[in-house]
């Protein structure tokens, strides 16, 4: 099922990395779809990326073309790595284009700890962060709430951590949207969804979600101002990054509008789309609104998480090296979403035109002085964060002027190229674990299947995800970011 | 083997195939895939506690949908893990209807063998079909 044979023959080379499929290949296609990739890449794309942007291509409303990034695969409805933008008033909004993990995403903690004081630590810190970061199926988080102060969370998102003295204030600058969609409605949440999330804030989740000590060492520091920028100062300086999101209260939130859209599409609305998992509503409906309040209620719930988490690795690292992590200079970096629809301004034949952008496994990735990044970051463009596997790295980037085209959306990670099942078969987690102790990398895991499934040859080559982002004018290089630790759920 | 999981239609995710002569049992052995992916040796699951199911739907295979992710809320909203006894899937027209008891306990961590939490089922490449030789489902799950 490999892949050259996967890339449809009319496709038609615009550039080094831009792709095109043309509106006439499939029936209702009403643009083009657009991948960005290396031509190797975008050989190795499985069949399923250019059936999937090929329907999203025949979505109401979608703006110029369908899209896909350089690590985009397979997914449901859109492929992962897929970024579409519909018009605000004629166009309509998607789970399928945002995904059950709703803001999944990433975050980047600096240290100002080096290597070589960090290394005798290691497994102490490691372990720590594993015993107070709850991972794996049927963890809960420490925070005990009420259904109640829990629909408070998910409508306030971080400023909500802020208040109960587990945030900076600088942690909300330095968060997309500075941590809060405003606009979250609680009571356009199923019950369900609340009794599934109220007690998860704080938790990792399982599968791809980890979080990582890595180290910046200078060979792998691509652009030293934006670096230093970043906060990256001195050499071989440690960092933390994780990646969770909204766990199974973004997923319940998601399954219910699935269910609410299948139900009106066709009968109320009249549309019809080439895969379920498409279910849509007009964005300018009742149903359409009722969903994106809620999912703005998953973006602040993950923001949430996310900064519940960090809390705890401050704390572990406090406890381990005996010093504030003020004084340990844990400043957050940034932290992106990975899978939303947000309303936002582009420039469409001259003119500025309110978009709702659909990213699904793709980052925001806004260019130097663009509205709504940090003041801080207004001459570097906004950071994006790459999660690599485990064994191979990760990149921070900046975003870039030139990635209009993409409305300035890049890649999200390196995306898997072999499945659970043939990594679990190919990949002892024991062995794993061995291997990548040898190399320098303790890793501590719930499952040693679920280890195995993350092995680094599972998925893409990062560099060539990113080098491809870059090429394409997406988003640069910053640092290279190399694990030495890392928990995983 | 009333149920194996596919490779080679989920990269990132989970896909399964599950058998059953009758509707009930194809219900009961999707269920049992799915727990499977959350917990290793279903065995280890306990008949501690019991609850009943009722769902109706026109599609067979969205009635499949729907149970199953009631067992993923019930996983994460009451932390339990469940396997499916006493099942029956009727027409009652327009609608099938589901009848279900659901056993098992909540997760233990020093005696259940944890492995993938499961997300979400989803409808992607869903369906339940009959055969010669009884029921036969597709399944998707997002881990």
């Amino acid at each position: 099922m490999r892949a050259q044979l996967a890339v449809p023959e009319s496709i038609k080379k615009i550039s080094d990395t831009v792709w095109e499929i043309p509106a006439s290949y499939k029936p209702g296609m009403l643009v083009p779809a657009r991948i960005y990739a290396t031509e190797k890449l975008l050989k190795e794309m499985d069949a399923g990326v250019f059936d999937q942007v090929t329907n999203v291509a025949c979505l109401p409303g979608i703006v110029n073309y369908a899209l896909c990034m350089p690590d985009g695969h397979w997914g449901y409805g859109f492929p992962i790595g897929g970024v579409a933008a519909f018009d605000a008033e004629r166009g309509v909004i998607s789970p399928g284009g945002i995904g059950f993990d709703i803001n999944c995403g990433m975050r980047l903690v600096l240290t100002n700890l080096t290597y070589e004081e960090v290394k005798p630590r290691l497994h102490e810190l490691v372990d720590s962060l594993f015993y107070r970061i709850p991972t794996g199926v049927g963890s809960t988080g420490f925070i005990k709430l009420s259904f109640s102060e829990f629909e408070e969370l998910v409508e306030q998102g971080s400023r909500w951590c802020l208040k109960k003295g587990l945030a900076w204030p600088e942690d909300l600058e330095l968060t997309e949207e500075r941590g809060c969609f405003a606009g979250a409605d609680a009571s356009k949440v199923s019950r369900k969804a609340v009794e599934r999330g109220f007690d998860q804030v704080g938790t990792l989740g399982s599968g791809n979600h980890y979080c990582e000590i890595q180290v910046a060492r200078p060979e792998n520091i691509f652009d030293g101002n934006t670096a230093r920028a970043f906060g990256f100062t001195v050499p071989d300086q440690v960092a933390v990054m994780f990646h969770c999101g909204s766990r199974g209260f973004g997923h319940q939130v998601a399954t219910d509008y699935l269910q609410v859209f299948l139900d009106v599409m066709e009968r109320k609305y009249g549309i019809k789309t080439l895969d379920r998992e498409l279910a849509c509503a007009p964005f300018n409906s009742p149903e359409g609104q009722a969903y994106f309040a809620a999912m703005k209620c998953a973006v602040n719930m993950a923001f949430a998480n996310r900064q519940v988490i960090l809390h705890r690795i401050r704390e572990v690292f406090s406890n381990v090296f005996k010093k504030s992590p003020e004084a340990l200079g844990m400043s957050m970096a940034y932290d992106v979403t990975h899978n939303t629809a947000k309303l936002e301004d582009h420039t469409i034949n001259g003119r500025r035109t309110r978009l709702l952008v659909h990213r699904k496994g793709s980052t925001r990735a806004f260019g130097p002085g663009m509205e709504g990044i940090p003041e801080r970051y207004r001459e570097t463009g906004q950071p994006v964060i790459i999660g690599g596997s485990m064994e191979t790295g990760s990149y921070l980037m900046a975003g870039l002027s030139t990635g209009a085209g993409a409305f300035y959306s890049t890649a999200h990670g390196s995306g898997r190229t072999m499945s659970r099942h043939q990594a679990k078969r190919t990949y002892r987690g024991e062995k794993l674990k061995r291997d990548m102790e040898a190399r320098g990398i303790y890793v501590r895991s719930d499952t040693w299947g679920g280890l195995a499934e993350e092995a680094g040859a599972a998925y893409k080559n990062i560099d060539e995800v990113v080098e491809a982002t870059e090429l394409a004018g997406l988003s640069k290089r910053v640092v290279r970011l190399l694990p030495i630790g890392n928990i995983k759920g | 083997m009333p149920y194996r999981y596919l490779e080679d239609i989920a990269t990132a995710d989970v896909a399964f195939e599950a058998w059953g002569k009758d509707l009930g049992e194809l219900f009961a052995e999707a269920a049992d895939a799915t727990t499977n992916v959350m917990v290793e040796g279903l065995a280890s699951i306990k008949r501690k506690e019991t609850i009943d199911i009722e769902l109706r739907n026109p599609e067979l295979d969205i009635l499949l949908y729907n149970f199953l992710n009631e067992l993923v809320y019930l996983k994460d909203a009451r932390r339990l893990l469940l396997r499916a006894y006493d099942i029956t899937v009727e027409k009652e027209w327009p609608d099938f209807r589901l009848k279900a008891k659901v056993s098992g306990e909540a997760i233990d961590h020093a005696r259940h063998r944890l492995k993938a939490d499961v997300k979400a089922v989803t409808l992607h490449r869903l369906s339940v079909r009959e055969t010669p030789e009884g029921w036969k489902a597709t399944v998707v799950l997002d881990i």
